[in-house]
């Protein structure tokens, strides 16, 4: 049996590996079949792929912090707000409209890892004197710091472009690109290629990428000297320092990690919007980047990218268009009475549902705990709780302890 | 049960420099405020004090629903300050069935509706915390420590999201019941009736509350399940009912704060308990989580501090002011003003 | 040293040395003491007076961590075992605090990583058949049977390359087949070089596998000796039977 085929048959019955299988190839199919179900004007599906992916990113990285390490983070969306400012900061005219005077033009990807390490140091620098705290404790100190950083930024005056925030954003370049007949043209590299509107799918084979890349070296973590001591802190603290690990610096790394993960996202979307502004980083991103975690699996990178796709997909596209279907269901089901709003309060079932928002995220979250603790994609650890929960333990009986 | 050594980062010589770097910021903070103070007049001061006191108050009375819950089983109810709001709505929803139509009563007339109303709502938003307590929490309880954070953050978002649906995301007037005038204390300053309306109903409740903890064999029993919940039971006594009773009874004073928050600023938002949930946690890390006079005082002191930072500095600055107090307690000193260590693990 | 607790006094003026290559036990009534000394020897307390010196380095009021990294390792009375993890992934993990890939090895899965990766599991196999669990490698620790989730706990100890391993009531629960077992391992790991300092309630295990006890009663200690001597005490014999009427 060759190595192809041995893989395979280890692989064919594990559901990561198949979650891994199905996304790559929906992920490289995705813009061909969206152009032709729409007749070639699928771009904003990919476009709203694209910043999916962003969100996919921010999953990944908060699965480290919450899944693999146990810590709550429920100010995530604040590094991804110090990410976009980074990028507004180091890659536009900005730093000429401030005292400094001089503004920054850095390369796209140089802007990025900016961004990202900056974050990644804001995580430290808030990591290092919280990380010791008990669970809740840090879960309400992250809850601040993510109400504390947009509004920091929006009160910042001239040198965070205060409410408006930052526009202009310098456009991402790479040195070349190969363009198609997926958007129109002929075969070609386009050299100086630049990242605009008129290419999303560009965007996101863009994302694609970078997804692809951050998701095989969290999966060389996990596997891992530093994944196996964050199991083991999760698991058990105290063994775990007996057992020689400095649980403060294997904490402090997973904060970090995450906190880079979501400032790269962030300095991504920045680029890609061309914009930032304190408006879109409140605790709304944050609760539903920790229920694409929860929902899909905690502690499993497939299962955070599931539970992405599908948190993604019922918030940006079914709550959105759903009003307007629902509308149409209800009269053409001759209840066209409970579109009309009334006056004593009932404001149309199209406006129940683009209302609802909030009632999915808690029946998610509240739902998942309850009934499936483990998400839809359990991870190894959490396979083994469930199974553990359904069986009779197997050890014999412990002596009770004095 | 092995206690962690307190293993920290921060080693004591930067401690002791952190220590004096906010001791520093405090004195600095005091002697600009006191200079504006000075400026601004005494009318302005007293005027603010009152709105501070008042806003404390509120204040108080959530923060005590948040410790109490935390003192007996270690939990941030996530979702109470969103039956604080909910105690709002409800009340808002109930207030025609008793004839209080904004402008139409006043005066005595007001005093059996109201209290009806501060009746019900307050057993609405008991039940419905006992229900959470029952349905998201209590199932949890052997469970890892993240699990019943995460549904209490879902159980938050669950309600905000229900308001949301049935009222929509506007603000919505609330009826001012309140009296108008001004109480002069002496030259020009005077004291809004208002406040000292707001001030007055919340130390009473608060008043009773202490009464019923300190006296009542159910207030005892909360008090000894939260101290050691196994010899509690060995007692005889009823953990989960008492748990429950907590349960209930901080959700009632908070439903109590939801109509005096809707009579004192006439106006409320689905979202509102959000922000101010994590104002009255604050509050009552601040005093000393788990200890009911620290939840007071602390919600006292938020209240004034939130009040001059508002009057003095600037609004924008407030929140983040506030939040930046809950980071350094919780980092520096868990244990608030008043409260006891509460053991790490 | 000396460890209070507010007004309690867990840990009174107790001094004594654990020579290296011997046996050393810690023995004494419930509550006298005996894993508190263990938790402020290894860093989960801080002593309130007094120190620990461990070959010849100041360890007092060092966290867990580092006194692992010294040298000194434990098991616990209660076992804390990482029970959703498998047998060779505990005892992989004691290899933590002497491995050497730094955050770049583990992200980009260097050929160093890779090479420490098989250097460690070939040693935490080679662990895992000293105490027995060679067939249960992948086996969740939480699904061993209760001698073998203890000897587990010894095995990822001694992937921590201790120079002094503590052992806190090793054989509870054990039958006696398993006590004769455990003595044995005992044996083999003070043959490896490894002084062995235990805390055990069982007194025939104590008398034969020890070479030199101390008895704590209530935070003192009331007895130091070779074992003849020490079952001989008179104060040893009253703090287990109280005193006579």
């Amino acid at each position: 049996m060759t190595r192809a085929q041995e893989f395979v048959r280890s692989n064919v019955r594990n559901p990561n590996a198949i979650t891994y299988f199905l996304l790559a190839i929906s992920a490289l199919f995705f813009p061909a079949v969206v152009q032709f179900a729409t007749g070639g004007s699928g771009d904003y599906l990919v476009g709203l792929a694209a910043d999916g992916g962003v969100y996919m990113l921010m999953a990944i990285g908060l699965n480290v912090v919450v899944g693999f390490a146990g810590l709550l983070d429920l100010g995530y969306a604040a590094f991804f707000a110090i990410g976009s400012y980074t990028y507004a900061l180091v890659a536009s005219n900005h730093l000429g409209v401030t005292p400094i005077g001089h503004s920054l033009h850095v390369p796209f990807w140089l802007a990025l890892f900016i961004g990202m390490f900056v974050a990644a140091g804001a995580g430290a620098l808030l990591g290092a004197p919280t990380l010791r705290l008990r669970g809740d404790y840090l879960a309400i100190v992250t809850l601040g710091f993510g109400e504390i950083v947009p509004r920091v930024f929006r009160n910042g005056g001239v040198w965070t472009g205060g409410v408006p925030g930052i526009s202009a954003l310098d456009v991402p370049k790479l040195p070349g690109w190969f363009v198609g007949p997926w958007v129109g043209l002929d075969f070609g590299w386009v050299p100086d290629f630049r990242f605009t509107s008129a290419n999303l799918t560009a965007y996101y084979v863009l994302m694609v990428v970078l997804i692809t890349f951050v998701v095989i070296l969290v999966n060389n973590l996990h596997g891992s000297r530093l994944g196996r001591a964050w199991m083991a802190v999760r698991e058990d603290e105290t063994a775990a320092a007996a057992s020689g690990v400095n649980t403060v610096t294997i904490k402090l790394l997973a904060f970090s990690i995450g906190a880079a993960t979501s400032g790269f996202a962030g300095a991504f979307y920045g680029a890609k919007l061309s914009y930032v502004s304190g408006e879109n980083f409140g605790f709304i991103v944050s609760v539903t980047v920790l229920a694409m975690v929860v929902l899909g699996g905690m502690g499993n990178i497939p299962g955070a990218m599931l539970g992405a796709i599908v948190l993604y997909f019922i918030l940006f596209w079914l709550l959105p268009n759903a009003p307007q279907q629902i509308e149409g269901l209800a009269s053409s089901l001759g209840l066209g009475w409970l579109n009309q709003s009334t006056p004593d309060g009932w404001p149309g079932i199209a406006e129940v549902v683009s209302r609802s928002k909030y009632v999915i995220f808690g029946l998610i979250l509240v739902g998942i705990m309850l009934l499936r603790p483990q998400g839809l994609l359990p991870s190894q650890i959490r396979k083994q709780e469930l199974k553990h929960g359904e069986h009779e333990a197997i050890a014999a009986p412990r002596q009770l302890q004095a | 049960m092995v206690q962690r050594l307190r293993a920290s980062v921060i080693t004591t010589p930067t401690a002791s420099l952190i220590n004096m770097v906010g001791i520093a910021v405090v004195v600095v903070a005091v002697v600009a405020a006191a200079q504006r103070i000075h400026q601004q007049g005494a009318t302005y001061f007293f005027q603010t004090m009152g709105f501070g006191l008042a806003e404390g108050a509120i204040f108080a009375l959530v923060a005590l629903g948040y410790t109490m819950v935390y003192g007996i089983i270690e939990l941030i109810n996530f979702a109470h300050g969103d039956v604080f709001t909910l105690g709002a709505f409800f009340s808002l929803a109930l207030m025609p069935t008793l004839g209080l139509t904004e402008g139409k009563i006043s005066g005595a007339a007001l005093i059996l509706p109201l209290l009806g109303l501060f009746i019900v709502t307050m057993l609405f938003c008991a039940l419905v915390n006992v229900v959470i307590e029952r349905v998201a929490y209590r199932p949890l309880r052997r469970a890892p420590r993240l699990a019943p954070l995460i549904t209490a953050i879902g159980m938050s978002a669950l309600l905000e999201g229900v308001m949301n649906v049935w009222r929509g995301p506007f603000n919505l007037h609330y009826p001012d019941f309140l009296p108008e005038y001004q109480i002069p204390l002496g030259g020009d300053v005077t004291i809004s009736a208002k406040a000292v309306t707001v001030i007055v109903v919340a130390v009473v409740l608060m008043v009773a509350l202490t009464l019923f903890v300190n006296r009542s064999k159910l207030g005892k029993a909360m008090r000894a399940t939260a101290q050691d919940r196994d010899a509690a039971q060995l007692m005889g006594i009823d953990i989960n009912r008492t748990i429950s009773a907590t349960f209930f009874i901080g959700a009632a004073l908070a439903g109590a704060g939801g109509i005096i928050y809707g009579l004192y600023y006439n106006s409320v938002q689905a979202f509102d308990g959000f922000q101010y949930g994590l104002y009255a946690f604050t509050a009552a890390v601040f005093g000393g989580i788990g200890n009911i006079p620290g939840a007071a005082l602390g919600g006292m002191l938020i209240g004034i501090i939130f009040a001059i930072s508002d009057g003095y500095f600037s609004v924008a600055w407030t929140q983040v002011l506030i939040f930046a107090i809950l980071i350094f307690v919780l980092v520096f000193r868990p244990t608030g003003l008043l409260g006891m260590r509460v053991p790490e693990k | 040293m000396t460890k209070r607790f507010g007004g309690l006094v867990a840990v009174d003026n107790v001094t004594f040395d654990v020579e290296e290559g011997e046996v050393f036990a810690l023995i004494g009534p419930n509550g006298a003491g005996k894993t508190t000394m263990f938790n402020c020897i290894t860093g989960f307390y801080k002593p309130t007076l007094g120190t620990v010196t461990f070959r010849n380095r100041n360890l007092t009021g060092s966290p867990p961590h580092r006194t692992a990294k010294a040298g000194i390792a434990r098991t616990f009375q209660n076992i804390r075992l990482f029970d959703y993890m498998s047998a060779i992934d505990n005892v992989r993990l004691g290899h933590h605090c002497r491995m050497h890939s730094k955050l770049w090895d583990s992200l980009f899965k260097t050929p160093f990583e890779r090479g420490e990766e098989r250097r460690i599991t070939e040693h935490s196999m080679e662990l895992l058949d000293l105490v027995g669990l060679g067939r249960q490698a992948e086996n969740y620790a939480r699904n061993l049977a209760y001698g073998q989730q203890r000897r587990l706990e010894i095995a990822r100890a001694l992937a921590t390359d201790p120079k002094l391993l503590l052992l806190d009531e090793p054989a509870a629960g054990f039958t006696p087949q398993e006590k004769v077992e455990l003595m044995e391992l005992v044996r083999t790991i003070l043959a490896r070089g490894i002084t062995v300092f235990l805390i055990e309630h069982d007194m025939r295990v104590v008398m034969e596998a020890s070479q030199r006890i101390v008895v704590l009663d209530h935070g003192e200690k009331i007895a130091e000796g070779p074992p003849i001597e020490v079952r001989n005490n008179p104060r040893v014999i009253e703090a287990y039977l109280g005193k006579s009427a």
